[in-house]
């Protein structure tokens, strides 16, 4: 764990494992108020789609525990901010990074750094629902397995538990050995959050996880982040700004790739001190 | 554009559409529908006591008791035929030289034509080849048989400017006045009585082995060779294919050596199958040596090289198709590559994937040319699967072609031709669907 003043003291010389890539860490720029331990940091970070720098010098703390939502308008690079914390944009050959992002201190880029534990421990939930094509246990076995848990009694726990946690256990308690594919949007996107949880990440990051989503689906996934809050750290990046508002307990301000405003939720929405960010919350431009 | 045009367009695209859909199911209904007829006809048929004979001789099938008292009711008929001829013979003796000489040419005829409709006839000597120990065994075969015995066939050469004609004249006018005379119109009338012409499912065309190249018995030895060389080709080129899809699609990096790879793995899905086929008979018999001569490994593995490009385009495809959100999701649960693309990926993928396959196992099973130097004899029996590495093997693709053009008496054995065919396009008929049921399957698994 990495307090948020500790990277303000030593931004010199932090303590990084397993890594040679040398970091610079210029002075915090976002503060948020009320204190708490910094999860992931981002220092001078920048995110390269080929020449094309689609997040820019972004430098800011995600609390442990809290829920952050990224806002802003399309292409601004929130998205792509969320995809490097557990490096998926990797998937995509043209993209590289400069700067820094750390990952409870350790450097989320760093050359010896294993990207399959770092995405144990950071859970990502997609746009579009996207079960695998197997049955619902073994959706949320799936990852259990993966790490090791092939003991039936075990895995029945997990998966109970971890959809138990998601708030459709009720829903498919009675149809586990059934195709994912025949649940409904809302449920297999409640389905993907089961199946990161079953994981037992300690960050969860959601892309957009209810625009493909109906509001009476939208209002169930906003319950069971309001339920999550506390047991893990949440990022959650959305269009919707009710929907940051109330979910969120922090709230980033992404345009054209740099990070406007980051402040508690409730300052940003009511007393917003970029006049950018004014512009956007009250709809003058989107 | 108006809309009178954009109407006149929109019908004629659809006539010349469904035209040409129409113009292909003839097309196949013209190649089909004799393949399936006269292939059928190997297996069904109005066989005669002489089929029951030979079965009886050769594979120890039949009802010996009941087949008994069918030769004795048959030989009660054909001992009239035989004592005409020992009569016959008798009275030559008493005849002229020169009329003599001019009745034993035309007799030995009438006695040849008899051989190949009963079977030797007394006084013969026991013959070499099992095709002359029996009369005709068909009872289409022996009516044709019935028509050389009663006419005598004659070729018309008098205009020189066109083509000599065929005509006929009755052996029977030829014997006037003699005691052969009457064995015309008997054979005539008690050839029934002498065949005893019966209804026959002769389930052995599929399960026999030959018996004196194919002029009896069945083509198991050709069924089994082709399942041998298909699938034993399978059982390389898949997992092979496979691994190479994988590596094209994940693994490879964009660059001037992949997409070399890549035309040059398309290039080689076109290269004519003689090709391969000498390649095969290059590489895998005379450098690689992996057996002494022909066999069905060599003839495997070049079918193998053969059918490669097609399963790998097939399953990048395949691979391809797999959405990328099951990759990310995968991942984004701490997967490691390796096990995105052995858990999530191929069983998404598998569908297209065995599809390819089994095409490819259809196109295997039908090729000739890579088999010809690698793998194919034309007559032979059925190997067990300790030879498959010294061993050729008769396929059916190979013995289609060389009944039909290179058997010594391929006119004598149309309907075994028609029936391999027939079970050719069975045997990949079969595959192919097969593969569509699968597909069907596995899709709607992985729907829910």
């Amino acid at each position: 764990m990495l307090m948020i003043t500790d990277v303000r003291n030593t931004s010199e010389s932090v303590p990084l494992q397993k890594t040679t890539r040398e970091i610079y860490l210029p002075p915090q720029r976002s503060t948020i108020t009320g204190g708490g331990t910094a999860h992931i940091a981002a220092r001078e970070f920048s995110v390269y789609y080929g020449e094309f720098e689609a997040v820019k010098k972004v430098s800011a703390d995600i609390l442990s525990k809290y829920v952050t939502a990224i806002i802003g308008p399309s292409g601004c690079g929130k998205s792509t901010f969320l995809r490097a914390i557990n490096r998926m944009n990797d998937l995509i050959p043209s993209c590289h990074t400069t700067g820094a992002l750390l990952f409870d201190g350790e450097d989320i880029y760093g050359k010896f750094t294993d990207e399959v534990l770092l995405r144990k421990k950071v859970g990502m939930v997609f746009q579009k629902p996207n079960p695998f094509p197997k049955s619902i246990f073994d959706n949320i076995a799936y990852g259990p397995r993966l790490h090791g848990v092939n003991d039936k009694k075990k895995l029945m726990e997990i998966v109970e538990r971890s959809l138990r946690k998601a708030a459709i256990w009720d829903e498919v308690c009675d149809r586990l050995d059934k195709n994912a594919l025949g649940l409904s949007g809302g449920q297999q996107q409640r389905l993907c959050v089961a199946r990161t949880l079953a994981v037992e990440p300690e960050v969860l990051l959601l892309d957009e996880p209810t625009s493909a989503l109906d509001p009476k689906a939208t209002a169930k996934i906003e319950d069971l982040i309001q339920e999550l809050r506390g047991s893990y750290t949440i990022m959650i990046v959305t269009h919707n700004m009710q929907q940051a508002s109330r979910v969120s307990d922090s709230t980033m301000f992404f345009y054209e790739g740099i990070l406007v405003e980051h402040a508690p939720t409730a300052q940003l929405f009511v007393n917003p001190k970029d006049p950018m960010t004014e512009d956007y919350i009250t709809g003058r431009f989107s | 554009m108006n809309i009178g045009t954009r109407k006149i367009l929109d019908r004629s695209f659809t006539a010349v559409g469904i035209g040409s859909i129409v113009v292909m199911a003839l097309a196949l209904m013209i190649v089909v529908v004799p393949i399936v007829y006269n292939g059928i006809g190997a297996v069904f048929f109005t066989g005669t006591v002489e089929h029951r004979k030979m079965l009886h001789a050769e594979f120890r099938r039949g009802d010996s008791q009941y087949l008994s008292s069918e030769v004795a009711s048959s030989n009660r008929y054909r001992a009239k035929v035989y004592d005409m001829l020992t009569g016959f013979e008798a009275e030559l003796e008493t005849m002229a030289p020169e009329k003599k000489a001019e009745y034993q040419a035309k007799y030995s005829q009438v006695r040849t034509a008899l051989q190949a409709l009963l079977g030797p006839l007394p006084g013969d000597p026991e013959p070499m080849l099992t095709r002359f120990k029996y009369g005709q065994t068909r009872w289409e075969k022996a009516e044709e048989k019935l028509h050389d015995l009663l006419y005598e066939s004659k070729w018309d050469n008098t205009n020189p400017n066109v083509m000599g004609k065929e005509y006929f004249v009755s052996r029977a006018i030829g014997f006037e006045g003699t005691s052969l005379a009457r064995l015309f119109p008997y054979v005539k009338d008690n050839l029934e009585n002498m065949l005893l012409p019966e209804f026959t499912f002769y389930w052995g065309f599929i399960t026999d082995s030959s018996v004196d190249s194919h002029f009896f018995g069945g083509i198991w030895p050709e069924i089994q060779g082709t399942f041998f060389l298909a699938i034993g080709a399978m059982l390389f080129a898949f997992p092979l294919g496979v691994v190479a899809a994988v590596y094209f699609t994940e693994y490879a990096k964009p660059g001037f050596l992949n997409s070399m790879l890549r035309s040059a793995n398309s290039t080689l899905a076109g290269v004519p199958s003689i090709v391969f086929g000498m390649f095969g008979l290059a590489f895998f018999i005379n450098t690689m040596k992996v057996s002494e001569s022909k066999s069905v490994i060599a003839g495997a593995l070049t079918l193998a090289i053969m059918i490669l490009p097609t399963i790998i385009r097939a399953a990048e495809e395949a691979i391809l198709a797999v959405p990328k959100t099951y990759r990310e999701a995968s991942l984004s649960l701490g997967s490691t590559k390796w096990n995105t693309i052995a858990t999530v990926i191929l069983p998404a993928a598998l569908p297209g994937i065995l599809t390819g396959g089994v095409i490819s196992l259809g196109r295997a099973a039908g090729e000739t040319a890579p088999i010809i130097f690698t793998a194919a004899v034309s007559v032979g029996s059925a190997i067990g699967l300790a030879d498959v590495f010294s061993s050729p093997t008769p396929a059916l693709s190979w013995n289609i072609y060389n009944l039909a053009s290179e058997h010594e008496a391929a006119t004598q054995i149309r309907h075994v031709q028609y029936g391999m065919v027939l079970a050719l396009v069975t045997i990949v008929l079969l595959l192919n669907l097969s593969a569509i049921v699968l597909r069907a399957r596995i899709s709607k698994k992985l729907k829910g």
